[in-house]
This record gives C-alpha cells, structure tokens and sequence, in this order.
C-alpha cells in the first residue's frame, strides 16, 4: 500500500508540518508494508525535494508550477499525482492552506475525507481520531473504504529527521491555465505596533471568561501590577478590545515568557499553538476540565472576578471598579 | 446579485457532562448559532446594505429546533431562510463533509447565487470542509480563511485577504461565482435589533426535505463510521490551588515571587 504527502511551504521556506507529515505517512506505510511518496509543488522544487529526503521517505514528487500556493494549481496538481501514484491514503496538512485546498481535492477524487487528525492508524481498516467540541471529547472515526484523504494537524507529530537518498521525480501536472480562477497578488503582515508580545518575560493573558469590554481594566491592572505585558486570545481580539498585536496562537504571535497566565482562556488547539513554549503556565478557569489544564502547571479552579481582584491586593495592588 | 450564506447550529457542551453511546447526552448540550456563521451573516447583509438588488438568503440543514438560531439570522437582515431536514438525516449524528456539500449544492443549484458565504467551520465538530467541498461541487471558485472581503455588490471580482498562520495574510483575488468561507473578527457582528426580530417573526423560513430538491437517503451514505467518542484522559499535571479565591490568590502570589515575577 501506498501513502502519499503533500508538503506545504512559504515564502521559500518548507513549513515544520511537511516533515510531520513525512513522520505519520512512514508509520502508515509500515503498517501495511508500503511506501511513502512526498510531494512538492511550487516554489524551488529541487530545493525543497532535498530537504524532504528524510528518513523513511521512497520518494519525493516534484511539480515545477508556480512560486506560491495557489489551490487551483495545487487541486489540478495532487489529483493528477494521486492519478499517478494511486495512494491508499492521501494526507495532506491542516493548515490554513491545507483547508483550502483538500476539501476540494477529495471531492474531485471521491475520496471520504477527514481532518485534523491527531492519531491515524491503519490497522485493515483506517481509523482517525480527532476532536470535538473543543477538545472536551475525543472521537475515532473508521474508514471503509479502500482509499480515504486525510488532514493532519500541525504539531501532532515529531518532524522526520535524517537523509536517506530517496528517489527523486519531476512530475509535470499540466496544468490547465482556464481553470485558474484565482490569483495571489501578494502577502502582508499584520499585527505590529507598540508592543512585542513575543518579547515579554511575563504575560498576562485574556479570554472570553472576561466577558465584557470593560472588565480587560482588572486584567490590565494585574498585568500593571506584575510589571507584565497583556496579551489575549483570540475573541479578545476580534471584539476590538484589544489590538491585534496582543493575540497569541497560531493566526497571532507565538510567544515564550518565562511565565503565561492564562485568564479564563480554553485553551482552544489554535491558542494553544502560540503558548505551548511558555515555561511556566498558570490557568484561572472555572472549568476544571478546560484543555489549558492539559499544560497548565499551576491552576486556578475559580471564578476571575473573585481570584483576580484577590491577586492584585496580594501585591498591595488596588482593584479597579468594575 | 444573490448571496447564498450557510448557517448551522452548533451545539456547545456545559463544563460538567456525560457521554451516552456515541454522543454527549443531550441534557449537556446547549445549541447555538455557529460562531464563524454570525461573520458571515454580518459579511453577507453589510453587501445587501452596499448594492441595490441585492437578496440575502440563508440555508440551514437542521431539525425544526434549529430555527430558533435561523431566526436570528433573519432579525439580523437576511431576507428569507431556508432549512433542509429529512428523516433520513435523524439520527444521523454527525453528517459527513460530502452529505452536507451535496444537500448545499443542490440548494445552491436551485437558487443560483453569485456568492455564497460560510463559516470557516463549525465550533463543535470542527471539520473546516463544507465550504470548500461544495465550492468544488458545483463549480465555483473559492477561498478559505477570509478575513477581509473587498467587493462591489454586481462586481465579478472579490479581492479577499486570507488569514494564514503567523500573522500573516495573503492577498487574492477571486473570480465570481465564488464560496469565500469566513473567519472571525472580519468584522463586527451586529445585534438583532428589536424591529429586526419583529421582521423576523414575518420572513420565510421554507422547509424543505430531500425529495424537495432532487435528493434521497442515498445523500447520507457514507464509508466514515463514528467508533468511539470518550472524555481524553487528563493530561493534566497542573498543581492547583485551594481555598477560598484569597488563599487561591496568596498561594499564585507566593509562587509568583518565588519565581522572581515580582519582587519581595
Ligand atoms: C483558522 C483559525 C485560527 C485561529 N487562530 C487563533 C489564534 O491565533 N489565537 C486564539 O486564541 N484563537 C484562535 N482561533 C480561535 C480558537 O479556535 C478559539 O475560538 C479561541 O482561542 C477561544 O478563545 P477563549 O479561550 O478566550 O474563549 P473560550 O473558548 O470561549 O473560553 C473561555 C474560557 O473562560 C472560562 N471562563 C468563563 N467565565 C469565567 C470566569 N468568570 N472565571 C474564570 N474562567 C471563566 C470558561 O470556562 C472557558 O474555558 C482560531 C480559530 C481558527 C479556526
């Protein structure tokens, strides 16, 4: 049987989950004595296919189309390789870009799909797990069918290592030009300003538990207090309660302080991928069963309101009126 | 111009809960409009409020109770709404990618719009597919993860920003007929006013089953099978701390110090 792996890269760079992908396509491939093929579309192929040469990787396809992502040449692009290759299985990143292209992949190809996956086995049939709800319950859902695609989350795995002097192919995909319909006419970045969360030794970091715009005044006050910075998930944020500078996690800024205190914050897989790092992290949380309590080193089961004010005059600080 | 916008109900589950069989029990689930579709319904009515001759219409695929949450769709300015059920849906707990792609795509074929908005997912199963399957399903283009919509109402062009990771965005431009699935924070959702749910009681909520728009029970065939659906075993190592919130407190502000956060 064979697996295949689309590789995901940015601005000239191979993203981490490329060789992730390598990691869980290599465990797939052995259980079923089988092969792994990557793949590499767009950008400096033949630059890039050396980089994926790692351990366990048979074979690394080469499609010389474009600098950039572009789902219209990717969709054309994978299906013609699956065409080529006949994969058992199709994995490709669940990443912003992996939902944009997949989907459409696995329809064009009839392909029963199935994203974010955070544990995919395949044992006669393929089974994958992945979460719901949140992350409050997991689930694993079976595949009967010969062929299945499938979306992986990013950070799942550890990242394939090593050389190997895997076959090396260009494939040319043949694109068909009319049916680009979409075109990327360049890249921003967002969320400078005057404050570099990713620099800060301390956050003080907020979520929805906050409830009101008017309440962030007590969280600033614990940040002013310790002498730290404020930072946000990302609701904050998109109330306009904060500027965009502040959100931690994956769509925000990746962050590492010595220690993050994470007020009334889930601790969503997204928010999570940009604090995960801090050394030490602190949860204030009325659910116990929140995930942030899956990293959190020290916790708070209580309500903000109370523990926060409390925390504040511990410092001799003085509460706002909120 | 006529804008088609995907709304679901998403159920949310209470902090404390129970799992029966392959689900949550249904005492612990509290039902709402998805959050990434209250975005798009605001995407949506913002370019009706823009253009002449422009008609906003939702499509649910939902159980009766769900119209509750359609609803608040239309006390925020869509025109008129359509809800999809069907017996042979019941029990289907959760509908496959491709079920609820075909069931959009046959509405969308029957409506003809020139844009149709999503959500970028839905916040309890997470799948971050819908959108972009039936974009392919009936020939649309598309984009996924917009964060900011640039379109004149009649244009043929949508200029989109696509959020990416890190802070990021990419700059696209979409040709129409086109699904855009949106993300939060593109913009600021509006309340219903108290007119608007007034309207509302008034608007048209057709619904509609399989046989209605070309389907059978065959849509809902699927080769993915829900085996299991369990609480993860805790991860958690985390101390916690006692007592009322002030001891909680004195304990976080001990720790603090000790590691150096603030002084004496
Ligand atoms: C493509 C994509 C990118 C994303 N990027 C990001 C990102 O970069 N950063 C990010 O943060 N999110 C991101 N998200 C959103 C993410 O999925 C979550 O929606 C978000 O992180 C939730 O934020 P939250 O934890 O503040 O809110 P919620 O999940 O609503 O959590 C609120 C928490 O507060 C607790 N609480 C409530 N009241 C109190 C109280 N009185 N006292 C104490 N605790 C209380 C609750 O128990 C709950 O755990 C992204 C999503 C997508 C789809």
């Amino acid at each position: 049987m064979t697996v295949l792996a689309i590789a995901e890269h940015r601005r000239g760079e191979l993203r981490d989950v490329s060789f992730e992908l390598a990691t869980v396509g290599r465990e797939l491939a052995d259980a079923t004595d089988g092969d792994l093929h990557l793949a590499v579309i767009g950008g400096e192929v033949a630059e890039f296919a050396d980089r994926l040469d790692r351990e366990g990787v048979d074979v690394v396809h080469t499609v010389d189309e474009g600098e950039e992502f572009n789902h219209d040449v990717y969709v054309q692009a994978v299906t013609a390789l699956y065409d080529e290759v006949e994969p058992d299985t199709l994995l490709m990143p669940n990443s912003v870009n992996g939902l944009d292209y997949a989907p459409a992949v696995a329809n064009r190809l009839s392909l029963p799909l199935v994203t974010d996956a955070i544990d995919i086995e395949r044992d006669g049939v393929l089974s994958v797990t992945r979460e719901k709800y949140g992350s409050k319950v997991e689930t694993v859902v079976e595949v009967d069918a010969d062929r299945a695609a499938v979306t992986v989350r990013p950070g799942e795995w550890p990242p394939a290592e090593g050389t190997n002097g895997a076959e090396i192919r260009a494939f040319d995909a043949e694109i068909d030009e009319s049916a680009v319909r979409s075109t990327v006419t360049g890249f921003q970045e967002v969320g400078g300003g005057d404050v570099d969360i990713s620099e800060a030794d301390v956050l003080v970091s907020v979520g929805r538990g906050i409830e009101e715009e008017e309440n962030i005044a007590l969280v600033e006050a614990l940040a002013d207090t310790l002498d730290a910075t404020l930072s946000s998930s990302r609701p904050i944020v998109d109330n306009g309660w904060l500027p965009k500078n502040r959100q931690v996690g994956q769509s925000g800024k990746v962050v590492t302080p010595d220690v993050y205190i994470a007020i009334g914050i889930s601790g969503a897989v997204q928010h999570v991928a940009g604090m995960k790092g801090a050394e030490t992290i602190v949860a204030i949380n009325t659910d116990p069963n929140a995930p942030i309590y899956d990293l959190a080193d020290y916790g708070i089961v209580d309500d903000l309101f109370d523990v926060v004010p409390a925390l504040i005059e511990a410092f001799g600080g003085e509460p706002p009126e909120i | 111009m006529k804008i088609l916008i995907a709304v679901t109900e998403v159920a949310e589950v209470e902090d404390d809960f129970e799992i029966d069989g392959l689900a949550v029990a249904e005492q612990y689930l509290d039902y709402d409009l998805n959050e990434w579709d209250d975005y798009a319904i605001e995407a949506g009515v913002q370019l009706q409020e823009a253009g002449e001759d422009v008609e906003v219409v939702s499509v649910t695929i939902g159980p009766e109770r769900s119209e509750e949450t359609i609803r608040m769709g239309l006390a925020k300015g869509v025109d008129r709404a359509i809800r999809v059920w069907d017996d042979a849906l019941e029990g289907e707990g959760q509908l496959g990618v491709e079920t609820k792609a075909d069931i959009l795509a046959a509405v969308a074929e029957d409506e003809d719009p020139d844009l149709v908005l999503a959500g970028v997912q839905s916040n309890d199963d997470a799948f971050g597919a819908t959108g972009v399957s039936l974009a392919d399903e009936i020939g649309f283009e598309w984009a996924a993860v917009v964060n900011d919509l640039d379109l004149d109402p009649g244009g043929s062009v949508a200029s989109v920003h696509r959020e990416l990771e890190g802070g990021v965005e990419e700059l696209t431009d979409v040709e129409l007929p086109a699904v855009l699935t949106i993300q939060t924070g593109i913009n600021e959702p509006r309340y219903a006013s108290l007119r608007g749910i007034r309207q509302a009681q008034s608007k048209e909520i057709a619904p509609k089953d399989l046989a209605d728009i070309g389907l059978d029970a065959s849509v809902t065939e699927s080769p993915i099978t829900l085996t299991q659906l369990y609480e993860p075993e805790t991860e958690s190592d985390a101390t916690v701390f006692e007592g009322s919130p002030d001891e909680e407190a004195d304990q976080l502000a001990e720790l603090l110090r000790d590691k150096g956060v603030v002084e004496g």
